[in-house]
């Protein structure tokens, strides 16, 4: 029986294993990085069409409805009853609200999208966050600006350690933390530096920080 | 199979013995197994690491290899295109009043072990009670909690748990069960409830006391029974002995300097064990300086936690003991204690007559204890004793029972069981509890129920009483009801609920209530009751304020002062016990409470199953266990099935010889061999409840053994993760402590002085945590073992699992020997991670997954480990734990309430180990910072000092010099695990220190 691969093939054979290996982690990479992974960016539609841009417009404060945030890992979702306390006279018999009446009337929760989530091995604490100073635009952007709510950054471990490490880089005064549109100082290092002496901001990288 | 090789493959004592005689007697030990090196413990030890082989059950080919690996290299790049599955948020509709993000809160309430209540703070995530702490207001707990206690939450979340009320067995409902009660009731109501019955357990609720007296006012044919299979009958009998009336006993070991403990393992027994294990190891905390230290003498049949604490331990068969009480009764001048003359062996004589003295020399202050197993008259000895001494109304505090209506709770079984023979019962009702599985056998009480038309059971599980039973009806978990205990000094709490109720369970006070045919939520009835107490206006404030408490002030009972009756004299020995003639020694069978699952009621419970038992290291199974004399002379061998024979019943079980168990008795724990009740709880070991007899319920003369020939393997613990004999417990006396000689070696600062390579680590600024376990208060009740599995997730790997080594117990409580097989001293040390300073397990890790926090912490990231489990093989103390298999449930819904949410729920392939609660420093350093302060010293507690009732665990900060746990280690007894490995750990122990008597033991 005559020999079924030539001579030459062998090469080919290790090329292809040594391309395949090489291509592998560079296909990961890019696929697990990549904005299909991240999700960054990509507008996430609700269950109602609820507008930041138009509520932090009027003057809403994060803190309105986002209650915890000052005070407990997850910053807090609005129950519908926070929701009623204006839409009870305002668009009161808006059909784009009925979910949210029905919700009310009913007790059923209003079942939202999850924007920002991280992997369950990774713990965030928004509380410790805001009290250093650091300010609801540096992870989730613009939200002033955002008709349907994106979110805004990779969530990717190097993401949360450049800020750790280099927490003067990010850290703005206690009492803008809410603020959106803030402009960073010029001289933000130096400030940066103050701001991390005065309100003892450490540069946390320990494993356990995050992860337990 | 033939008698040399089973004499190999068994172990052999009389090696064993001759090697301990060969010894200095100094040389620590943990199983005869390692003593007598047989084949089976080689083969474990070839293994290197009992934990360390493959997790495939075959060898693997290279092809088979080849393609898996394979596989794997295509599978890294699927993550990358999978989208993350979207996550809703759901919040609430109308918020609840007191909603505090995710923040966790923590409501009073408490828990009843056989009627006697636990005070207990429990932490709910957004509704979800996953974690039991004690409450430090309440008097039985202070704080501390019981094994118990902390798988409160397990039962709560069981998916065996009864989900409906069934009619014969078919799923019916609460409202179909009232309809078809009312009926019933009218009939019974037309004869003033001549035919009704009520058989409770244990009842020490005021509520539902008050609710039954008013079932009994309107139905005044109707009869209230109880039955508890651990009731203290014979305490009641013993009271009305020597004081002629019930009266309840409590200790004040806090006063106590000598112990006498007559078969009463008063650490472990409810009511008020865990306050005692407080109280006890209060005079027992050895430091510089101090002077004093209390005296522990126990005399019982099979080694117990207390008899391990005891610095001298006499084993006696239960016949005995009450011979044992005698003699010392006579000797410190009771006269009333004639009768026959107790002969002791050789060996006893100098510790009895050295007790006698040390009790003559501690009036007032010595306390003496008699256990419920132990027979009215030796109660009646110990109250005569602690009068004659003078310790009443010191260290002995007599009160009113805390009982509601006191009973002897089987002579009201009997005559429970005599109606139902005789007919005249019509309607029972038994609300909790499990008489099919717990009555004495010889009542049969199975068959006498059947002949009652209705018969109703209320319980958790769908056990062998439900099943026999015409309507059975599921409890409410205590965590899902409203009612009230009282603790061992009469003080009240209100249960309140964490949850509502998962099942649809009922509590008894609603089952009460729709007997009287106004059904009602409990809230109500107990709300009611109280109101009904209290009958001001400030009601609402006082309401309030007992559930925030968790104790309602001022129910404590006041002292009674009591007097020995005058014509007190006990010539002759009452109940059969007496019968066995000195002469006489058969084989003696003892009943006693498993130490994990209890009476039974725990069975279903993986946590208390897998839980290894404190002496016997024993889980998922009981056994008889017998001690090595007895052993030896009718040639049995651990793990070997025999056939057990007492009046007329038999009963198959596996042996298990313990060393310390007195001679020719045999103990067979109680809780197990359940036909119902729940997955787990089925099929699980021997039912000793099938040979328990009314007229001995604890022990009795007249168990014969045969041998079957079979074998029925055991998963013992005490040989997985061993330290290879080095000098792991050290040991000293009292007296060498006080004249400061050279107690330990390893001690903190001898061990700073060796050089390492490594350049080590600086902790100037922030915390460094370290832990200190003082080995003197360890009173090894594994309460610490499942708080740190409630706390941490830890999952259960089953019985197969365990016997070849993968119980993930980040916390083990190790047990050591040391001495004679017959009388050895027993010692416990919990062992944890080490977080070293040098960590060797740091060094070897190919991925980093395990390293060094700025704090210290040697910290595990899950996510980065790749389960090469070389950590775990360089570890020296072996505190490491592999995840072979998905041993973390994730499937069944009601565990997932379960778990604690701030800790990582472990998937297969990664190890894991103790991170001193990471999540609980985390916490408190957040709170702290963000009032801009440091930790305070005690401010964050791991879940294991946390629970523990002999505060023997402290945890704090090495940077502050004032810091108890720095304090600790700088004590002169303070020495670290295999300090010579220059591992430099952050947890130390202090040694423990025994205080034999001078008398006994000469230095």
């Amino acid at each position: 029986m005559p020999q079924v691969f030539r001579r030459r093939t062998n090469v080919w054979s290790v090329v292809t294993l040594v391309v395949a290996l090489l291509l592998q982690p560079i296909l990961f990479m890019v696929l697990w990085l990549s904005v299909n992974a991240t999700h960054e960016g990509i507008p996430i539609q609700q269950p109602i069409p609820f507008s930041h841009q138009i509520h932090v417009g009027l003057g809403l404060d994060c803190r309105y409805c986002h209650a915890f945030v000052e005070t407990s890992a997850f910053a807090g979702m609005p129950s519908t009853k926070a929701c009623m306390t204006c839409h009870s006279q305002i668009m009161a018999d808006s059909p784009v609200l009925a979910r949210v009446r029905a919700s009310f009337s009913t007790g059923t929760p209003i079942k939202w999208v999850r924007v920002y989530s991280l992997p369950n091995f990774a713990y965030f604490d928004h509380s410790i966050h805001v009290s250093k100073g650091i300010g609801c635009e540096t992870c989730h952007g613009r939200v002033d600006q955002m008709p349907v709510v994106s979110r805004q950054a990779p969530l990717t471990m190097a993401w949360c350690v450049s800020c750790h490490r280099e927490p003067e880089q990010y850290v703005r005064p206690r009492e803008l933390v809410v603020k959106m549109g803030y402009q960073m100082p010029r001289d933000q290092l130096t400030v940066g530096q103050q701001l991390v002496a005065k309100y003892r901001v450490r540069s946390l990288t320990d494993c356990i920080t995050c992860h337990r | 199979m033939s008698t040399a090789r089973r004499g190999k493959r068994h172990l052999d004592l009389e090696a064993v013995r001759a090697r301990l005689a060969g010894g200095n007697g100094r040389d620590y030990w943990r199983s005869l197994e390692k003593l007598a090196e047989t084949e089976e413990f080689n083969a474990l030890l070839r293994r290197e690491l009992p934990r360390q082989m493959a997790a495939f059950g075959h060898a693997v080919t290279r092809r088979e290899l080849l393609k898996l690996a394979g596989i794997a290299l295509a599978l890294t790049v699927l993550p990358g295109c999978t989208r993350r599955p979207a996550e809703e948020i759901l919040p609430y509709a109308r918020p609840p009043e007191d909603l505090a993000g995710d923040r966790p809160l923590f409501y009073a309430t408490a828990m009843a072990l056989n009627g006697s209540a636990l005070g207990l703070l429990v932490e709910s995530h957004e509704g979800r009670p996953t974690k039991v702490e004690g409450n430090p207001r309440h008097p039985a707990s202070l704080g501390g909690t019981d094994a118990f206690a902390q798988a409160l939450v397990y039962t709560l979340y069981d998916p065996d748990r009864s989900r409906a009320v069934l009619n014969r067995g078919r799923v019916s409902s609460w409202a179909a069960f009232l309809a078809d009660l009312r009926g019933r009731m009218a009939a019974q109501r037309a004869r003033k409830g001549a035919g009704l019955r009520i058989l409770t357990e244990t009842v020490t609720s005021p509520t539902l006391a008050d609710q039954l007296h008013g079932l009994l006012a309107e139905f005044s044919g109707a009869r209230w029974h109880r039955f508890d299979p651990l009731a203290p009958d014979n305490l009641r009998a013993g009271a009305r002995m020597a004081f002629g009336g019930y009266v309840d006993t409590q200790y004040r070991f806090d006063r106590a300097d000598v112990v006498l403990s007559l078969d009463a393992d008063f650490l472990s027994w409810p009511p008020g064990h865990v306050r005692y294990a407080r109280d006890f190891t209060l005079k027992r905390r050895v430091r510089a300086g101090v002077r004093t230290m209390n005296r522990l003498y126990v005399v019982e049949p099979a080694p117990t936690i207390t008899g391990a604490m005891a610095d001298h331990r006499l084993p006696l068969r239960p016949t005995h003991i009450e011979r044992f009480a005698r003699a010392v009764a006579r000797a410190l001048g009771i006269q009333a204690a004639s009768g026959e003359v107790p002969e002791l062996s050789p060996e006893d004589t100098p510790v009895f007559s050295a007790l006698v003295e040390d009790l003559q020399a501690h009036r007032g202050s010595g306390l003496i204890v008699a256990g419920r197993q132990q027979p009215p008259i030796v109660h009646a000895l110990a109250h005569a004793m602690n009068q004659a001494l003078g310790n009443a109304g010191v260290t002995v505090i007599y009160t009113d029972p805390v009982e509601a209506d006191p009973v002897e709770h089987l002579g009201s079984l009997q005559a429970l069981v005599e109606d139902m023979a005789a007919g005249r019962v019509e309607e029972l009702i038994i609300v909790g509890g499990n008489p099919v599985y717990t009555a004495p056998a010889d009542l049969q009480f199975a068959e006498h129920l059947a002949r009652v038309p209705s018969r109703v059971h209320q319980s958790l599980y769908e056990d062998e009483t439900s099943a026999l039973c015409s309507w059975h009806v599921p409890a409410a978990h205590e965590l899902e009801a409203w009612s009230d205990a009282r603790a061992y000094d009469g003080t009240v709490s209100i249960i309140q609920p964490l949850i509502a109720p998962l099942y649809g369970g009922k509590t008894a006070h609603e089952l009460v209530a729709a007997l009287l045919g106004h059904p009602r939520s409990s809230y109500e009835i107990v709300r009611e009751f109280w109101k009904s107490q209290h009958r001001t206006a400030d009601f609402e404030q006082y309401w309030r304020g007992a559930l925030h408490e968790g104790v309602i002030a001022g129910t404590a009972l006041p002292p009674k002062s009591v007097s020995l009756r005058a014509d007190f004299a006990v010539s002759e020995s009452h109940g059969r016990q007496a019968s066995v003639r000195p002469g006489e020694e058969g084989l003696e069978v003892v009943f006693s409470p498993d130490p994990t699952i209890w009476d039974g009621c725990f069975a279903n419970n993986a946590w208390l199953q897998e839980l290894p038992k404190p002496l016997t290291k024993l889980t998922w199974d009981n056994a008889a266990l017998l001690g090595p004399q007895t052993a030896e002379r009718l040639d049995l061998h651990n793990e070997e099935v025999v056939e057990l024979h007492y009046h007329g019943r038999t009963l198959r079980a596996p042996v298990l010889i313990l060393p310390g168990h007195a001679a020719g008795a045999v103990t067979l724990p109680l809780g197990y061999g359940r036909t119902h009740g729940g997955r787990i709880a089925t099929g699980q070991g021997f039912n000793a409840y099938t040979l328990r007899r009314s007229d001995a319920l604890w022990f009795d003369s007249g168990l014969e053994i045969r041998k079957t020939g079979e074998r029925h393997r055991l998963a013992l613990t005490h040989d997985h993760h061993r330290m290879e004999g080095r000098d792991l417990i050290q040991v000293s006396t009292f007296k060498h402590f006080r004249e400061r000689l050279h107690i330990v070696h390893g001690s903190v600062t001898e061990e700073q002085r060796l050089p390492s390579l490594y350049p080590g680590f600086s902790y100037k600024e922030g915390y460094a945590w370290g832990m200190a376990v003082d080995l003197n208060a360890c009173i090894g009740c594994n309460a610490c073992v499942v708080a740190c599995q409630a706390e941490n997730n830890v999952p259960t790997v089953g019985k197969t699992q365990v016997m070849i080594g993968r119980e993930m117990h980040w916390l083990r409580v190790d047990r050591y020997y040391v001495g004679d097989l017959d009388r050895p001293n027993t010692y416990f040390e919990p062992a944890l991670c080490m977080h070293c300073e040098n960590a060797p397990c740091e060094l070897v890790c190919p991925v980093g997954a395990t390293n060094h926090s700025d704090e210290g912490l040697n910290q595990m990231i899950y996510n980065r480990c790749v389960g090469t489990r070389y950590c775990s093989n360089n570890c020296p103390y072996k505190v490491r734990r592999f995840n072979f298999l998905q041993f973390a449930d994730v499937t069944t819904p009601s565990l997932q309430l379960m778990y604690n949410p701030d800790v990582t729920v472990r998937a297969r392939g990664v190890m894991e180990k103790c991170t001193y609660c990471v999540q609980r420093i985390q916490g408190g350093k957040i709170r702290a910072e963000e009032e801009n302060r440091r930790v305070h010293d005690g401010e964050i507690k791991t879940a294991c000092q946390q629970a523990c009732p002999a505060e023997a665990i402290i945890f704090g900060d090495l940077n502050d010099p004032n810091s108890r746990v720095a304090q600790l280690r700088a004590q002169p007894h303070s020495y670290a695990l295999l300090a010579e490995l220059n591992t430099q750990p952050r947890t130390t122990y202090l040694a423990r220190i025994r205080n034999p008597n001078p008398k006994i033991e000469p230095e």
